[in-house]
């Protein structure tokens, strides 16, 4: 019989995205305190990827993350989905870390754990930088296949969809690699009470930086070698007209385009 | 006073618009300006890029920029930087381009500015302005340490050529190790598109979840139709399966800028309006009174798309037909 699979799945913590965003005003970091936390939604796709092509395999799912302690609360989202494991890098010192500094420190926490196929959403959605997974990738030195909307392993090759500017592509590797993940990859399951009870009691590691072997001056807002200079509020757009639809609107809408001359 | 490097794409059409919106940008900034094109038919493309502003062309032609994603591209790139040195390397957010920017950047240990709008100098310093949280905060960051790489997003310069002029070659030669050829793309497929292109249309008229139905954007292309216009969608309905990826308006999707973009049944998520928000005029329908698609709209109607649409294209029959 082959070994189990091994599948990582990289999820973050971020603010409830239907709140809107902060910045603190000095250090310009994200405002976390006071602020609802949620497993971010492109995340959950991530997770049921992972789960799915585990169980397809016979294999684990491993959750790893980084952030503050409120990150537990979607880590047990995903545990709760039916991950196996989890790994949390948490310590005030990550704290203003980059996105190179948090591909340094999910790279050495996955690094350990022989992963097969390490899976990840295509960005988060408060950030949108974007860049973590494939710095992994080439941190691990692992193939990356990006931007995916359908994924397969089949006989130690991962093949997917990759979403391009006029259609897909059909792209493979073979094992191990990192897979990005679409919002339209599956849809992900939720949660059952069974999950969620079993979840409480799913083994979560801590390691601190040095067992991981990660040096603090690589990390946190000290090593960003970018600085943010300003923050503030974009430019409004001017104010337009809000009309309730009485029956008018089609005319209404009609003539404004006619005023654009777009008819 | 060291160089800005712009990595330029050639794709199946030619070189990549954003390419030389990213040369024009660049070469008013007052620092000689490179570009780095790794691809086997790259040679086709120097002339547009010295036109729009690069004095020397790095050209690599190995045949395996072609189908071997990202790992070649940054281990050519990568080894270049750390030659040469340049001041900032400057990328078009694609697709293709954000994964070789994150490995460069993850090898050569450079910070990484992602979703630039705007690039500009103050003094010594290289300012890149982005935005945020649904494009309310927008955000200056002074790039920093040895080569820096940004990500800009299509679109946010107009590019123009300027005297033409053949470029300095110099020829790019690398080892790819056969563990950075693993990733190969072995099929494309183009969605079939009618129609005037997403990006080029005059008028864009996009759908969200608010169209309860696909069947539903039938309205939308009579619509486009009457007006010449183009078909968009909200990533919540191309994620759904109804409409294909290739029709897909914001941050994964695409970025329009057309003389009216009309929003039907779209709230307005931040994913969304990075790709919509520099329409010159912009009406929404939506029957959220609260959806945040109205702060951006010059015209915006509160009600219920299905009823509103066929009212419109009545209209636009009426007027046009």
């Amino acid at each position: 019989m082959a070994p189990a699979v091994q599948v990582i799945v990289c999820v973050k913590q971020i603010p409830d995205p239907s709140g809107a965003g902060r910045l603190d005003p000095e250090t310009f970091c994200l405002v976390r305190e006071g602020v609802e936390v949620v497993l971010d939604p492109g995340d959950e796709v991530g997770v049921e990827v992972a789960l799915q092509l585990a169980e397809a395999a016979g294999g684990e799912v491993t959750v790893v993350s980084m952030g503050p302690e409120q990150g537990m609360d979607a880590i047990r989202k995903a545990l709760a989905m039916g991950a196996h494991r989890a790994v949390l890098v948490s310590d005030p010192r990550l704290r203003g870390s980059d996105a190179l500094a948090t591909a340094r420190v999910l790279a050495a926490a996955i690094a350990p754990l022989g992963a097969d196929l390490v899976v990840a959403g295509t960005e988060s959605t408060d950030g949108y930088t974007g860049t973590v997974p494939a710095a992994i990738a080439e941190l691990l030195d692992l193939p990356a296949l990006t931007f995916a909307k359908a994924v397969a392993v089949e006989a130690g090759t991962v093949r997917i969809h990759r979403q391009t500017e006029v259609g897909h592509d059909v792209v493979e590797a073979p094992l191990p690699a990192v897979v990005t993940v679409t919002g339209g990859a599956t849809q992900p399951r939720y949660p059952s009470l069974r999950g969620i009870m079993a979840a409480r009691s799913k083994p979560v590691d801590r390691p601190s930086l040095e067992s991981l072997g990660l040096d603090p001056a690589t990390v946190g807002l000290a090593a960003a070698a970018d600085r943010v200079v300003a923050v503030a509020p974009a430019p409004e757009r001017a104010a337009g007209t809000i009309v309730t639809d009485d029956g008018s609107a089609a005319a209404r809408i009609v003539d404004f385009l006619a005023e654009l001359k777009v008819i | 006073m060291g160089a800005i490097w712009v990595y330029a794409e050639r794709t199946a059409a030619g070189v990549a618009p954003v390419t030389l919106e990213l040369l024009t940008h660049v070469r008013s900034l007052g620092q000689p300006v490179e570009a780095v094109v790794l691809h086997p038919d790259g040679a086709s493309i120097t002339d547009a890029l010295g036109a729009h502003g690069a004095a020397r062309v790095h050209l690599g032609t190995d045949p395996l920029f072609a189908d071997r994603l990202a790992q070649p591209a940054a281990d050519a790139l990568a080894a270049l930087v750390c030659e040469h040195r340049p001041d900032l390397l400057v990328f078009g957010a694609t697709y293709d381009a954000r994964d070789v920017c994150a490995r460069v950047g993850a090898r050569t240990g450079a910070a990484v500015v992602a979703n630039g709008t705007g690039l500009r100098r103050d003094g010594d310093a290289i300012l890149v302005d982005s935005s945020i949280f649904g494009l309310t905060l927008q955000v200056t960051t002074r790039v920093g340490g040895p080569t820096p790489c940004v990500l800009i997003r299509p679109r946010s310069f107009v590019a123009e050529a300027g005297p033409a002029r053949a470029p300095e070659i110099l020829p790019v030669v690398v080892a790819i190790p056969p563990e950075h050829q693993r990733v190969r793309r072995v099929e494309s497929v183009t969605a079939v598109e009618t129609g005037p292109k997403l990006e080029e249309a005059p008028v864009v008229v996009s759908g969200g979840r608010g169209l309860q139905d696909p069947a539903n954007f039938r309205l939308l292309d009579r619509i486009a139709e009457l007006l010449h216009g183009a078909v968009g969608a909200s990533r919540a309905v191309v994620d759904a399966g109804w409409v294909p990826y290739a029709r897909q308006v914001g941050q994964t999707g695409k970025t329009v800028k057309p003389t009216v973009y009309i929003a039907c049944g779209i709230s307005g998520a931040m994913q969304h309006t990075v790709g919509m928000k520099g329409a010159r005029h912009i009406v929404a329908i939506n029957k959220d009174p609260d959806a945040p698609i109205f702060r951006l709209a010059d015209l915006g109607v509160v009600g219920d798309t299905l009823t509103v649409l066929p009212a419109v294209i009545e209209e636009l029959e009426r007027r046009v037909g």
